[in-house]
């Protein structure tokens, strides 16, 4: 019983409250900037808008340019049930858990970039030339962090690997995971193309990544790939919080935990977003590799 | 049961070609009944090993060969049995497509040379993988070595093709040679040709290296690990697709065969071993996968990803070694069954790429990856077959390609519990195959992307046209292999298990099995769920889209209307980024224009990604090394009579000196 009511808060939350955090985040970013703002519920509306639209497809296009944001939408929701949120595990928990998360990203991800090559249009195919070559540099930080959380907790699993016993390797290991904290913020911002890898408020096409590569789709499937954009946010911001707040032994406690925690990582990023610059290109594959660096110390600060 | 199954097979293929060289130039008929027998003879042979896991049904054939220290002996045993599969399902599958592909009446020059030569590769692989004689394995591995330099060497007439098969010439023997010196090494400690396993203790540790070092010089080299891939990129590309498909897929794995064959022999091996496979496993497939996207030849690009899963392949082999060297069931477990499911299905998804490139070339008349685009309309079928093959070889789920890399990042994970040394190791190693990973993407979205979408980029790809039933047939069975392996992989549990066995029969019997260690049938269910969820959101798409209609247009060009087809992003400039940042690996030649003036004319910008090692250590060496030997010419009269006075002088010297 408590498993069914765990699983559907983590699928209400998870699948209902996932746009709202790019809306705190934009009326973060509006109050630096001494604007009203868009309201906290704007993608809501854009996106039952969209999904009531019509569309408009290029003449170059083939199955690929629908295939594209169906395959980021699946996979990104797929990611979402793997995540441990609160209390004891996942909706879906297995050995080995999360290589399939990074790699259902990395399906994601072969898709979105073949679908902006579809359109034969120049501006897409640099978005996609830089999406796939920033993810090689950003997946092996990822990873390595999740090496350390594998080696402290002797599991591959993420329920276990974020579970409980978390809260003692902050105190035996932090500064190990302080590192991959670090690191983990650095791919979340990269991975959700966020300011100071990507700007998605930009209105020059040369320098965008994620924004250029879906120019051409419209309507539903423009939706589609919206909607997934708000999940990936919440399944990176979701391992950040878990990662600071370990879940507590009574379970119903980390609900409200969580809440606070992704509004912390919306703010944050809305904060980040109105005080930095964004990067130059040619700068973002050095961010990145100090960003695997940071795990790899993460790593060799366990050794002993 | 099983062997003689076996040797029917490897009988059928070796006769295969010979009817076809009695028939006429221009007559299919010959192709046919090659065919015809090709997929007879794999058919017996793959039923063969269904026997023998089913029933275990293996009586080793023993016939006494006049020949001193050979002798006939053969027999399947679990290992053998895993890497006959690829052998028959991959060959059976290139016979079917040649006979859309390479037309006897296309190519009445050189189509019947080409399945006299590839039914004899067939066989000499399916021997030289069950044979126990290591003298008959050396005439296996010959009869595979010769044969497909004649299958590379297939359009002889031009010089690229004559060059290309010339360094595989020397590169293949150059591998027997340190064959040669394994063997007779083996002979010298164990007093028998006999391929059976030494007893601990029998050889020394030196003894022992040595032997661990011509094993992975000689099976390295025809396995195109690197440094020693110099051969691959070349052979691969020039010779027709499906003898590509069959190289790629099934020859490099005989390399890989020997170092399993070899390592099941000696005795417990130390750990450095494992240290060693695994760290060039780890370059072959980082490097392997960075040459590969520098390249805009579709073939050696594919090429080069060969080189890479060599890579993963060696990954697992590594972590095995090291199982066995500590004592860990776990490793050698993960270790060896991951490395050999990667051998499938790198077979099946690379010779579905290397096929599925073939119906390309074959329809567009260039390997030129920059001159094609678009190709997904006129070539529905062969595009997608491309992208089951693209997202296997990613190893994305829901594909085979998935499953292996699973197993060995387990294998990896189990490592981190161990030391402090072990942890190191395996976080390096896991976060390699990470990178392997990402870039395999970067690489195939390119090569799609290049080849099939978009818009024409010349007249041949504005013209192209669906290739043939047999070809699409061949593409269909290999994309279905791949989807069966990924949704079935408990099936084929225990056919790993059984070669486990074979491999490490030091293992004790209560050790795990891989279904304990790995969550195959979470493996099936989340690529269940994946594909069922994919359906129904593109169903739900497709309603939506119905409901609320759409229009077609042109591409939104950002405000410029006059796009022509040369706009579009080629390959190289997809790749750009990646090439600079393994510029210091690749070293890629590049063109630019320099000091533009205020306004510039035409420019020419042009990158080209060549082999470092051959072109910088290899024919260098090569050319220094030969001038030397310029000085022997004295010896080289021209004339036979006096070479076999010195074959008598050096028979009547070693006789004298014996």
């Amino acid at each position: 019983m408590d498993t069914v009511i765990h699983n559907s808060i983590h699928v209400l939350l998870a699948f209902g409250l996932a746009p709202l955090l790019l809306g705190i985040t934009n009326k973060t970013k509006a109050a630096f900037g001494g604007r009203v703002g868009p309201p906290v519920l704007q993608l809501y509306y854009d996106l039952a808008k969209l999904f009531r639209k019509g569309s408009v497809f290029s003449t170059t296009t083939t199955w690929m340019f629908c295939a594209g944001p169906v395959v980021g939408l699946v996979t990104s929701a797929i990611c979402v049930l793997l995540l441990p949120l609160a209390g004891g595990s996942a909706p879906i928990s297995f050995l080995g858990d999360p290589i399939m998360l990074v790699y259902l990203l990395g399906l994601g991800r072969f898709f979105t970039a073949s679908a902006a090559l579809d359109t034969g249009s120049p501006f897409e195919g640099m978005g996609a030339a830089r999406e796939v070559t920033f993810a090689c540099l950003a997946e092996p930080a990822f990873v390595l962090g999740l090496l350390v959380l594998a080696r402290l907790s002797d599991s591959f699993q993420l329920s276990t690997m974020l579970g409980t016993s978390l809260a003692t390797y902050w105190s035996s290991a932090g500064a190990s995971l302080a590192l991959v904290l670090v690191s983990w913020s650095i791919i979340l911002l990269t991975e959700n193309c966020r300011i100071p890898f990507d700007d998605p408020n930009t209105h020059l096409e040369l320098t965008m990544i994620h924004e250029v590569m879906v120019l051409d789709h419209s309507g539903p499937a423009l939706g589609m790939i919206l909607y997934g954009a708000a999940l990936k946010l919440f399944i990176f911001g979701a391992l950040i919080v878990r990662l600071v707040f370990p879940p507590t032994s009574s379970g119903l406690l980390d609900w409200p935990l969580l809440a606070v925690g992704l509004l912390g990582v919306a703010i944050g990023l809305g904060v980040v977003e109105s005080t930095m610059a964004r990067l130059r290109l040619t700068h973002i594959p050095l961010f990145l590799v100090a960003a695997c660096l940071l795990s790899g110390f993460g790593v060799i600060l366990l050794l002993r | 049961m099983t062997e003689r199954l076996v040797l029917c097979a490897i009988a059928l293929a070796a006769v295969s070609g010979m009817p076809g060289v009695a028939l006429g130039r221009k007559s299919m008929a010959g192709q046919w009944i090659a065919a015809v027998l090709a997929i007879v003879g794999s058919g017996l042979g793959l039923a063969g090993l269904v026997l023998f896991w089913m029933f275990d049904d293996s009586q080793p054939v023993v016939i006494p060969w006049h020949l001193p220290g050979a002798e006939f002996n053969v027999a399947v045993d679990g290992l053998s049995a895993v890497f006959l599969v690829p052998i028959f399902v991959v060959t059976m599958m290139g016979q079917l497509y040649g006979l859309a592909y390479w037309k006897q009446t296309d190519y009445p020059q050189n189509g019947r040379k080409l399945r006299f030569f590839y039914g004899f590769l067939t066989a000499g692989m399916a021997l030289l993988v069950i044979s126990r004689n290591s003298i008959l394995f050396l005439f296996g591995w010959e009869i595979m070595a010769v044969s497909a330099f004649f299958l590379v060497a297939t359009e002889d007439e031009k010089p690229d093709v004559r060059e290309a098969g010339w360094i595989y010439l020397v590169a293949t023997h150059t591998a027997t040679l340190g064959l040669i010196a394994l063997f007779g090494l083996l002979h010298a400690v164990s007093g028998s040709y006999t391929l059976a396993p030494l007893a601990e203790g029998s050889i020394s540790p030196a003894m022992a290296t040595s032997l661990f070092a011509l094993a992975l010089f000689g099976f390295g080299l025809k396995a195109g690990l690197m440094p020693l891939h110099v051969w691959l990129p070349g052979s691969h590309s020039i010779a027709p697709s499906h003898v590509s498909a069959t190289m790629s897929g099934v020859i490099i794995k005989m390399g890989i065969y020997g170092l399993f064959r070899t390592l099941s022999l000696l005795p417990t091996p130390p750990i450095e071993w494992g240290v060693v496979i695994m760290t060039l496993g780890a370059i072959s497939g980082v490097l392997g996968m960075a040459f590969a996207i520098g390249q805009h030849d579709l073939k050696r690009l594919l090429a080069y990803c060969s080189i890479e899963n060599i890579g993963i392949i060696l990954l697992g082999l590594g972590l095995a070694v090291i199982g066995r060297s500590q004592g860990r069931a776990d490793l050698v477990v993960l270790g060896v069954s991951g490395s050999l499911l990667h051998v499938w299905n790198h077979a099946f998804f690379k010779s579905l790429l290397f096929l599925s490139a073939g119906s390309v070339i074959h329809a567009t008349h260039t390997r030129e990856i920059d001159s094609m685009g678009g190709l997904a309309k006129a070539m529905p079928w062969t595009a997608l077959a491309f992208v089951v093959g693209s997202v296997a070889i990613c190893g994305l789920p829901p594909l085979n390609g998935f499953v292996s890399e699973l197993m060995i990042y387990l294998g990896m994970v189990d490592l981190l519990e161990g030391s402090s040394a072990a942890f190191a190791g395996g976080a390096l190693a896991a976060a390699a195959l990470a990178l392997i990973g990402t870039l395999a993407v970067a690489c195939f979205v390119k090569a799609y992307g290049a080849v099939f979408l978009g818009v024409a980029r010349s007249q041949a790809a504005r013209q192209a046209h669906e290739s043939g039933l047999p070809m699409l047939l061949a593409l269909g069975v290999l994309s279905a292999c791949c989807f069966a392996i990924a949704l079935g992989p408990l099936a084929l549990a225990p056919i790993f298990d059984k070669a486990v066995a074979v491999w490490a029969p030091d293992l004790p019997e209560a050790a795990p099995r891989l279904v304990t260690l790995a969550p195959l049938n979470w493996v099936t269910l989340m690529g269940g769920v994946l594909i069922a969820a994919l359906v129904a959101a593109r169903l739900l798409l497709g309603a939506l889209l119905r409901h609320n209609g759409s229009t077609r247009s042109v591409t939104w060009g950002c405000g410029y209307s006059a796009a022509t087809p040369r706009v579009q992003y080629t390959s190289s400039s997809f790749a750009q980024m990646l090439v600079a940042l393994f510029s210091w690996a690749l070293r890629p030649e590049v063109e630019r224009p320099k000091n533009l003036p205020l306004f510039p004319r035409a420019a020419r910008f042009h990158s080209e990604v060549g082999d470092v090692v051959l072109d910088e250590a290899v024919l260098p060496s090569f050319s220094f090394t030969g001038g030397l030997f310029s000085r022997f010419r004295v010896f080289q009269q021209g004339n036979i009579q006096t070479y076999l006075l010195y074959i008598f002088i050096a028979l009547i010297a070693l006789l004298l000196w014996r």
